[in-house]
């Protein structure tokens, strides 16, 4: 008896489908084409804020500290943890937690980014899938820091920079979770953050 | 099965809805014009996107040999389903191996075609949607209208009903960002709680093994880093070959779909989180003999963004539910007949053959030429209709007689403007619902011909 994976790889196996090429999307014919931006960290600033998100641009921790004070949710947050070093007043230690239920409560969630993309307003996050990857997500509002410097184009540069080789989880993240299944209005805090400000910081961190 | 004339009759009875739903889909389509026009290489993206998405298909079966050898490599449990039995047969062994009975699961398309919740709720199986339009839909026991936004066609009246009746909000609310909330707060628990999350897949990549998965809520997300074990449902025409061609895909996926820049959550699954399991089940269900004909297999570049629908002035005024099938608009007129050609035979008819579908998909499907290919197949197959039939030969032979075509013609422009009422619009006439004939001109263009050119 043969498996279904043997009957559908045999099905598509005896079918006689023509052979086409796979285009080469570092062809310069293509890169020259793609679009770029004079100022990528002002673009990604706009897309950003077009998508409900907020951009602030700083030149190191301290500063982040500072903005942070201002936000009136975070002054509201009874719980908040940080990923970043002397980033945020964090009540809640991440690396004790086991579970990421426990994490249901997380009013404020300070966490880093790996680099921002100008053409769309996202940010990549990666993570080794600990609990910890469930505070990008369950939080009610997320900060996210990314070096200033680490600002690319667009997507293309993007997957220049990622490699999957290890088993991994990263997402995109642009703006606040959202939706807009009820008449077509958009509202901000579906199932993921309220918020979502993305610090790019000049000074490392 | 009630062909789609028939239940777009149903939707177009109530003019203001029909009216109201065609504009809340052309808001869709005008935001997508203004994405896609900011993009100065957009043509160039829809190229390349098509390239790669053909390449794909024509070689679809060492493709998933790599995707299942890097899957299992990165520790993923790889699949295979012929049809849609087998399919809910594995979901429902893994979670049965897990002693699951309570799942969150992230908007699939794929499930919705394998009637994957009902399956697990008869096996005693919770199955929540975490997608705020299909949960709606969930509540309503109905399925989604539409690929994007499952709940386009319902008002917010009727979500303000229902989530009173099922969720306890308030009765006659109605604003969308309170019963947003009520729903986060009742799908929050549902996330807390669930022991397994299934999500569909937009990408999956061959060259890594791994899978992406698009959401605006984050549902995907939260239902698969809250538990141990993550399934995700896959047609197998889903694949790319090589990681960075996602870039292509992902600048014209939420483009296309909302006019958004890109989703807010872009999810790269690549193996289980430590002490996690992770599984992808592949689901061919027709897809391979559709990959085997030459009329129609650039119908499985489609990604789902929909914005064919969006853009489909038949979609647009006629509802999602007409087309009685999982996937509804153009698409789903090619790919449902592909699936059962009797079943659907009204499907490819639901066209005006307007081409704004093709001018608009990403992927560069050439929709309204197979959609006009599948109305000579259904002929051919013998499965339209008599009075389809019987018009067609008539207008045949009278177009074979150029005199009788004359004579009638001059019969009807001295006729039919005389006739009452009744006798013109009336059942027969289909062509004369909810319109008004045009005014009959005096003479024929082959009159006016006669008149005005060919004696000068």
């Amino acid at each position: 008896m043969t498996t279904s994976r043997d009957e559908i790889l045999n099905r598509l196996r005896s079918q006689s489908v023509p052979k086409t090429e796979r285009p080469d999307l570092s062809a310069p014919e293509l890169t020259q084409q793609w679009i770029s931006y004079d100022d990528p960290a002002e673009q990604f600033a706009t897309m950003l804020a077009s998508v409900g998100g907020v951009c602030a641009r700083v030149k190191n921790v301290d500063e982040v500290n500072q903005k942070l004070s201002e936000i009136p949710a975070y002054q509201e947050s009874k719980k908040i943890c940080s990923q970043i070093s002397n980033c945020g007043t964090a009540n809640v230690e991440i690396s004790n937690v086991t579970d990421p239920h426990d994490f249901e409560d997380i009013d404020f969630a300070i966490l880093p980014g790996e680099f921002a993309v100008a053409e769309n307003g996202a940010v990549w996050i990666t993570n080794d899938g600990g609990p910890a990857r469930t505070l990008y997500f369950l939080s009610q509002h997320v900060a996210l820091l990314v070096p200033a410097a680490e600002v690319v184009q667009h997507m293309h540069a993007a997957y220049e920079r990622l490699s999957f080789e290890t088993p991994s989880f990263g997402t995109f993240m642009s703006g606040p979770s959202k939706t807009a299944d009820i008449e077509q209005s958009l509202v901000i805090g579906a199932h993921g953050a309220r918020s979502l400000t993305v610090f790019l910081v000049e000074n490392a961190f | 099965m009630p062909a789609h004339p028939k239940l777009a009759t149903e939707f177009v009875k109530n003019k203001e809805r029909a009216h109201w739903h065609d504009q809340s889909l052309w808001f869709v389509r005008s935001k997508r014009d203004a994405a896609s026009g900011q993009i100065p290489e957009w043509e160039l993206l829809r190229e390349q996107a098509s390239k790669i998405k053909s390449y794909t298909v024509s070689h679809l079966p060492d493709l998933l040999e790599e995707f299942e050898k890097n899957a299992n490599a990165k520790g993923v449990h790889v699949h295979w389903a012929r049809d849609a039995k087998e399919h809910n047969e594995i979901v429902h062994g893994i979670l049965k191996q897990h002693n699951v009975t309570k799942v969150v699961k992230s908007k699939s398309m794929l499930t919705e075609e394998c009637h994957l919740n009902p399956y697990l709720e008869r096996q005693g199986i919770e199955i929540i949607d975490t997608d705020l339009g299909e949960r709606i839909v969930q509540l309503q026991n109905k399925p989604p209208s539409h690929l994007v936004m499952p709940a386009i066609h319902i008002k917010k009246e009727e979500i303000g009903e229902l989530f009173h009746e099922k969720l306890g909000t308030e009765k006659g609310a109605t604003d969308p960002q309170y019963l947003t909330e009520a729903a986060r707060q009742h799908l929050r628990q549902k996330f807390i709680g669930a022991e397994a999350g299934i999500t569909g897949v937009n990408f999956a990549i061959a060259e890594t093994g791994g899978f992406v998965v698009c959401t605006n809520e984050g549902n995907a997300d939260l239902g698969t880093s809250l538990n141990k074990l993550h399934i995700a449902c896959m047609g197998i025409e889903k694949l790319i070959p090589r990681a960075n061609d996602l870039s292509v895909f992902l600048r014209l996926l939420a483009r296309s779909a909302t006019g958004q820049p890109i989703t807010t959550y872009s999810s790269h699954f690549h193996g289980p989180a430590p002490g996690a399991e992770m599984h992808v089940v592949l689901l061919d269900n027709g897809r391979s003999e559709i990959a085997g004909s030459d009329k129609f297999r650039r119908s499985l570049n489609c990604i789902r963004c929909a914005a064919c629908m969006n853009t489909c002035p038949v979609y647009r005024r006629s509802g999602g539910y007409s087309y009685n099938n999982t996937v509804p608009g153009p698409i789903g007129s090619i790919l449902g007949p592909a699936k059962d050609a009797k079943e659907h035979s009204s499907l490819p008819f639901a066209c005006s053959l307007c081409g704004s579908c093709t001018d608009v998909c990403p992927v560069k499907i050439d929709l309204h030429h197979q959609l006009l290919t599948w109305r000579k197949e259904i002929r051919v197959r013998g499965l339209l209709p008599f009075s389809k039939r019987l018009s067609m030969k008539m207008m045949g032979w009278m177009m074979q007689a150029p005199r009788l075509y004359r004579f009638a013609g001059k019969c009807a422009r001295a006729i039919v403007p005389r006739l009452p009422r009744f006798l013109l619009y009336n059942r027969f006439n289909a062509w004369g619902k909810q319109r008004e004939l045009p005014d009959f001109p005096k003479q024929s263009f082959r009159e006016w011909m006669k008149k005005n050119h060919d004696n000068k």
